[in-house]
């Protein structure tokens, strides 16, 4: 019982000093000034390594530069899904509107990142497998977890209100169990789709350091720019709650 | 260079559908803020012509 009060008393705490941290002026500033910044910094470094460094792969040759950018929005995509997860638990737990707007955005990203996935996959998969599509476990487990979203988000447009949220709340949290399903698909069952970090023996699928370097600029450049979409969009949801309040105060007068 | 055409498609698909995103999310964020400013406003008026009635 005490561990469960004192977990109760750090997930409070932490709750509302994220949430202060969210308001904060100098996060705004952060957001609106720097971070776009280091983000357009960070993009340009990753293409220019992408597309200049980065030595060619031996066996799948130019095709291979897709991964760059496909296993790094593979990883936003489960940061957001996972961020809708938290963000919803937190609402229904706590009520909190911030994270209910923190979740949404989330949401909405995971469908874009989602997207990108499915859409560079394929056109990777076309010269390398012989074919845009196969309805291999990680595949489909992938476009499950993008229809579980788009679900999401056209649950929130049909219902905008607090029921709507949490309706949402609860598939945000019920459809990131898919999560787990798409990362461990490829050690689970045989399928087609490569095990590009680790390789199913348990070594590193990234040996050259080049490749290491570029791969990680990548994930360090999508990292940035999820983060401030995620913000501005969150901001997005602010502004029309301030909408509603003032136009709640305006049928009052 | 052989599957250049995928590559040029793949990245190209990443950047159009990124600056759709962004530029929607800004149009909203446009849209919202003007709304934000003529209900301000609204507001204002109806309290000014609250005062001129008590008065």
């Amino acid at each position: 019982m005490a561990t469960i009060a004192r977990f109760r008393a750090t997930a409070r705490a932490g709750g509302a000093f994220i949430a202060k941290l969210v308001a904060s002026r100098d996060m705004r500033r952060w957001f609106e000034s720097i971070h776009p910044a280091l983000t357009l910094i960070a993009m340009l470094a990753a293409i220019y390594l992408v597309f200049v460094y980065v030595p060619t792969d031996r066996e799948q040759g130019i095709i291979q530069r897709i991964f760059y950018f496909h296993v790094p929005l593979a990883m936003m995509t489960y940061l957001a899904v996972g961020t809708v997860a938290l963000g919803s638990a937190i609402y229904l737990w706590r009520g909190s509107r911030v994270w209910d707007r923190i979740a949404h955005s989330a949401a909405e990203l995971g469908v874009l990142f989602c997207s990108l996935v499915l859409i560079t996959g394929p056109i990777w998969g076309k010269p390398v497998w012989g074919t845009w599509w196969t309805w291999d476990a990680r595949l489909t487990a992938t476009l499950i977890l993008w229809l579980i979203y788009a679900a999401y988000l056209m649950l929130r447009s049909v219902a905008p209100g607090e029921q709507g949220a949490r309706y949402a709340a609860v598939l945000g949290i019920v459809g990131a169990l898919d999560i787990p399903i798409i990362n461990r698909a490829v050690y689970w069952w045989r399928t087609i789709h490569p095990a590009v970090i680790q390789n199913r023996d348990g070594s590193t699928g990234l040996a050259d350091p080049a490749m290491q370097l570029t791969f990680a600029t990548c994930l360090v450049a999508f990292l940035l720019l999820f983060l401030w979409l995620l913000w501005i969009r969150s901001d997005n949801l602010r502004l029309q709650d301030s909408i509603e309040d003032l136009r709640q105060r305006a049928l009052q007068t | 260079m052989k599957n250049l055409n995928y590559l040029f498609a793949a990245y190209t698909a990443v950047w159009v559908l990124l600056f759709f995103y962004i530029l929607s999310v800004a149009r909203r964020n446009r849209s919202l803020e003007e709304e934000i400013d003529d209900l301000r406003e609204l507001l204002r008026r109806s309290d000014r012509t609250d005062k001129g009635n008590h008065d």
